[in-house]
């Protein structure tokens, strides 16, 4: 475990966790801690603050190509999820008690695989699972037999625009025109997508759609789910109304007008970025390729990844393992998803693409984001052969051998 | 020496960490994840893995400023320790599963792993002491823990460390709270990990099912109750045996033996438990050197009391014990742990499964 970290600066690979705020975000809240204001105040300084949520949303919507009026300010990408997902089942099902059944990739963040299995639980929902291909895609074959099948009595599909630990972009335009074409409102949680790949809501033809202020460059505990005007939904939280009826609670000032700033500087030049990102991303995989032969690439190449994810599967290896002795070597990326517990089980997304639980156990994934330069690729190859090496030999010791055995 | 702290949420492994970390030493923190159902930890319910008990480890892991993980073993831990445990109680017998635990989890599968990752030695909150390979109890005899570290062999100890085994438990907890540990006053825990509800019976009928057999007066042959299961009994168990009214002779009964292939469990009085040999097999000598000839000892049959004089032989991978004075309580699948009297803190000489006991001395 020798350790090259600065403790003040580690290679922080794990951008689809959370990425640094940008500095327009920080200049942005920082300017509105100094004032006061609830958005439901009468006063002046109720209607200065009020004006700075409105320029937000409309900030927002004119980054994603929505309508102000669709974009709904949340506590962040688990609400959205939430919000999408059971406001729209309870609505869809009031309006007929047959609609109860929920389309959804097996391959979904636990936003809104928690959700949908608290509905199955707790409100009578059925559920499909779809299946992805090896690579993590649903294809819209599968969803258009499906609702060929099942459209009458189902209240939603949700499909995420970008799958968070393998990077896969789903084809979620064709998606979301089988979904329209059955009348069905689909949601995609877009929290990986925004920022990194072009989203853009109206041309997307999704009834609504999740995002995250941290992953963008804003703050952490604000998010936004845009939502079509036409799309029933039912509220989760109570108690004012403050937008749109669709959710409650005085709006983070500072928080959504931090999300706006960071969306506009990220969006503005998506496409160099991205393709910054996309060396990165290649080079990582090139590179690792090359030091650790037997390192299996998951998800796609190309333009069908992320530009920022790269993530890999070390055979023989727990990525328990492989994360604290990169994280002594100061380098900090991901094993793929964690629980709150802080345990990586073998990932969903891994075994619904057909990786056996055992392989699935080790993986990493490594994220890149605006801070990111090739010194941190290079700094993840310098350590990765032993780190790899070690972690093998404790992979051996610790699963298969049975050491204790008399 | 870089030392992997076991941290269980509680605050004997914290202090051990926090003692770690004084001596010098480069420390790392992981609290072992060994509930084999991710809806435990979701709905953290008490038990070896709750979210809490995990959260007060990272808690003051943080005080120490170490690093901190958690790490899933809950297949290993189900597989060697969980099964391990259900077959032991289907088997008639009564198993330690704690014991198995050090065995096969945190001084094997946990210390393997941390020895390849390139730590020295495995430290726990274990109240034992361990100096140069020498075990001996602690000096808290209350809190004495050597009996569940028994099975160790030399190579286990050898990268083991147990910092809080020379202090008393009520010195640990004021310790814990002077440095900032929020578990100084956090209760002990004292169920099986995996069975937080307490309700062994239930845990092992949900897992065996129904096995009924009788229970039979042991003097008589008398069938004096069916059961739903051997599983339900442990030698020298008094209480839930089924059996309506007073024996014969108005003395309490109690289970002297347990035979799983008819499933009859044989009950009588006190006398009749009381064992004078035991055989133990899968034999660990601490000291890593099978003894020759006979070994005077105590010998402890479970983990707390049942400890009598006796003299020990190593046999065919085994131990043979003849008992000074008769012990009862003495149930197969226990272990037996060998101690040498010693005025530093009894020394642990070896251990062995009990597999057999008898009412007579040994003829040797």
């Amino acid at each position: 475990m020798t350790s090259a970290r600065s403790a003040d600066h580690p290679v922080y690979l794990d951008h689809a966790a959370t990425t640094p705020m940008v500095p327009a975000a920080v200049r942005a809240m920082t300017d509105i801690f100094t004032t006061v204001g609830n958005a439901s105040s009468l006063h002046g300084s109720g209607r200065a603050a009020r004006r700075r949520i409105e320029e937000a949303r409309e900030s927002i919507a004119a980054d994603l190509g929505a309508r102000p009026s669709e974009v709904i300010f949340t506590s962040g990408g688990t609400e959205s999820d939430n919000l999408a997902v059971k406001g729209i089942f309870w609505a869809r099902r009031d309006a007929d008690p047959d609609r109860v059944r929920i389309l959804a990739s097996s391959v979904e963040h636990h936003a809104v695989l928690d959700a949908v299995e608290w509905l199955e639980k707790h409100e009578g929902a059925q559920v499909t699972w779809l299946p992805v291909d090896e690579l993590g895609r649903v294809s819209p074959q599968t969803l258009r037999d499906e609702l060929a099948v099942h459209a009458d009595e189902t209240a939603l599909v949700t499909i995420m625009w970008a799958n968070n630990e393998v990077g896969t972009i789903m084809p979620i335009t064709e998606l979301a025109a089988v979904a329209a074409e059955f009348g069905v409102p689909m949601h995609s949680d877009a929290v990986q997508a925004v920022t990194h790949i072009p989203v853009d809501f109206a041309a997307s033809g999704l009834s609504a759609l999740s995002i995250a202020a941290h992953k963008v460059g804003g703050p952490q505990g604000v998010g936004a789910l845009l939502l079509g005007r036409q799309v029933p939904c039912v509220p989760l939280l109570h108690g004012g109304g403050h937008e749109r009826d669709l959710r409650s609670g005085t709006p983070d000032t500072a928080g959504v007008v931090g999300m706006a700033a960071a969306l506009r500087d990220t969006t503005a030049d998506l496409d160099s970025r991205a393709t910054e990102l996309t060396v990165l991303r290649d080079r990582l995989i090139e590179r690792v390729g090359e030091t650790v032969p037997d390192a299996v690439l998951n998800g796609p190449l190309g333009s069908a990844r992320l530009p920022g994810n790269a993530h890999f599967t070390f055979p023989g290896c727990e990525g328990d393992s492989l994360l604290m002795l990169l994280d002594a070597a100061g380098i900090e990326c991901s094993t793929g998803s964690a629980c709150t517990a802080g345990v990586a089980r073998p990932s969903h997304v891994l075994t619904a693409m057909g990786v056996d639980s055992a392989t699935a156990r080790g993986s990493l994934r490594f994220s890149f984001g605006h801070t990111s330069t090739v010194a941190d690729v290079d700094a993840v190859i310098a350590a990765l052969p032993q780190v790899v090496e070690r972690a093998r030999a404790a992979g051996l010791a610790g699963v298969g051998a049975r050491g204790g055995d008399r | 020496m870089r030392v992997l702290a076991a941290m269980s949420g509680g605050v004997d492994s914290a202090v051990a960490a926090a003692r770690a970390v004084a001596a010098g030493h480069d420390v790392v923190g992981v609290h072992l994840a060994l509930s084999a159902e991710p809806g435990t930890l979701r709905t953290g319910s008490r038990g070896c893995c709750s979210k809490e008990d995990a959260g007060d480890a990272r808690r003051a892991a943080d005080v120490l400023g170490i690093p901190f993980y958690v790490w899933d073993f809950a297949d290993r831990f189900k597989e060697d320790v969980i099964d391990d445990f259900v077959a032991s109680y289907a088997a008639g017998e009564t198993p330690n599963p704690c014991l198995r635990c050090n065995e096969k989890i945190k001084f094997a599968a946990l210390a393997d792993r941390a020895i390849a990752l390139g730590f020295d030695a495995v430290a726990t909150g274990h109240y034992a002491q361990l100096e140069n390979g020498v075990l001996r109890r602690a000096v808290d005899a209350d809190k004495d823990q050597s009996y569940v570290l028994g099975v160790l062999t030399a190579e286990q100890l050898s990268r083991a460390m147990f910092p809080v085994g020379d202090t008393p438990k009520d010195r640990i907890r004021e310790e814990a709270a002077d440095r900032g540990l929020a578990v100084a006053n956090k209760p002990d825990s004292h169920d099986i990990c995996f069975i937080p509800s307490g309700d062994t019976r239930a845990f092992l009928g949900a897992r065996i099912g129904v096995r009924p057999g009788s229970v039979v007066d042991a003097d008589s042959g008398e069938v004096l109750a069916e059961h739903e299961g051997v599983h339900g009994f442990t030698i020298g168990q008094r209480k839930g045996l089924g059996v309506q009214g007073p024996a014969a002779d108005g003395q309490p009964r109690y289970v002297t033996s347990i035979e799983p292939d008819t499933g009859t469990v044989r009950v009588g009085s006190a006398r009749n438990l009381e064992v004078h040999a035991i055989t133990a097999d899968r034999a660990v000598w601490t000291s890593g050197s099978t003894p020759t000839g006979p070994l005077e000892c105590t010998v402890q049959v479970r983990a707390h009391g049942g400890l009598a004089e006796a003299v020990a032989e190593a046999v065919d991978g085994g131990i043979s014990i003849s008992l000074r004075e008769p012990l009862t309580g003495v149930a197969k699948g226990q272990a037996v742990v060998l101690y040498r009297t010693d005025p530093a803190g009894d020394i642990v000489l070896g251990s062995g499964t009990i597999s057999g006991t008898d009412a007579r001395p040994n003829t040797q």
